[in-house]
């Protein structure tokens, strides 16, 4: 199954929750901002919210800038 | 002389000088660059986390956060929807409910698009946010953003990284006589002067990353304006004299020798 993953489409095999999904991607959870299908994720909800095929997610954190 | 606290939103700063943490060489040099500089509040962006490379440092890991505070910028957003989704993500990801709010007008002056600006600070003030908006040298600008509830107001000096210093001094300092807020001057900092030119003119204090970050030597540069700010607040507290035309002489006239 296909989602989209910060602008690209990115595979896997079966729905997981983001917890798993930040997991899989090596990112630490407590840095990052994720929003699901436009809906910005509170961080104790990671693990309940099922990223499913078609999904739009966006993982975000701090970058250097002015 | 004592001066009064810096406070934005209830919260005390021990610097004047807010600095960025975009365009360093390397993390390990924006670090000491921030120690050099004494700040204790400084920006940065939120950007997608790059997937492919996970290799790459963290900038948090530079950063001591128990000493100082970081801010959030809504840099690259063109649009009030733009940049109220930034600031909320940036809610999300960090520490606290502030946000540097910008909405860009236009890509090649970076100016802000103070009508989208205005509602985007309407938003989210309305969410629990503290607004500091980047804004222009405008008083009626600030004015708006301050009635709209902005924590503090942040005109530009110049363009963002223009390095071209105080384009409109007098406007600054009615911006300050105006407000009832902090005013921070943001961008467009080239060196220690225009930080000093800034806080002579009343700003409560300022915002620069390329003066710092792009200077020849960065920590050097970092140190020069911790000096200037200081300096420059000094200067505005101290009151300075007024222009003349003409001279009047320091020393005196009567006793001279010969006459």
């Amino acid at each position: 199954m296909f989602i989209t993953l910060n602008g690209d489409p990115f595979e896997l095999e079966q729905p997981l929750s983001v917890a798993d999904l930040l997991a899989r991607l090596a990112i630490d959870p407590r840095r990052v901002a994720v929003e699901h299908n436009l809906a910005i994720l509170k961080r104790q909800a990671f693990g309940e919210a099922i990223v499913r095929e078609g999904d739009t997610i966006e993982i975000v954190n701090f970058v250097g800038g002015g | 002389m004592v001066d009064t606290a810096f406070v934005i939103a209830g919260r005390t700063f021990r610097s004047r000088l807010i600095v960025g943490t975009g365009k360093y060489s390397s993390h390990a040099v924006m670090a000491q660059a921030h120690a050099a500089a004494g700040a204790d509040m400084v920006t940065v962006a939120v950007r997608r986390v790059n997937i492919s490379d996970r290799s790459r440092e963290s900038l948090l890991d530079y950063i001591d956060t128990s000493t100082i505070f970081i801010l959030p910028n809504t840099a690259g957003c063109y649009t009030a929807d733009e940049a109220v989704r930034t600031a909320r993500l940036g809610r999300e990801a960090g520490l606290s409910n502030w946000v540097k709010l910008e909405v860009i007008g236009d890509e090649r002056t970076l100016f802000p698009d103070n009508e989208a600006l205005l509602e985007a600070t309407r938003t989210l003030v309305r969410e629990g946010f503290v607004v500091l908006p980047y804004t222009n040298d405008d008083p009626i600008a600030c004015r708006k953003l301050e009635d709209a509830g902005a924590a503090a107001v942040m005109p530009l000096g110049a363009p963002i990284g223009s390095g071209l210093g105080i384009q409109n001094v007098n406007n600054i300092r009615i911006i300050r006589e105006f407000a009832r807020v902090p005013v921070i001057v943001d961008a467009g900092v080239g060196t220690a002067s225009d930080a000093a030119l800034a806080m002579e003119l009343g700003a409560d204090g300022v915002l620069m990353n390329t003066a710092i970050a792009g200077a020849q030597e960065p920590i050097a540069m970092a140190e020069a304006m911790k000096h200037a700010v200081i300096a420059g607040r000094l200067a505005f507290l101290a009151g300075r004299i007024p222009r003349k035309a003409y001279a009047t002489a320091s020393s005196p006239v009567e006793g001279m020798v010969g006459r």
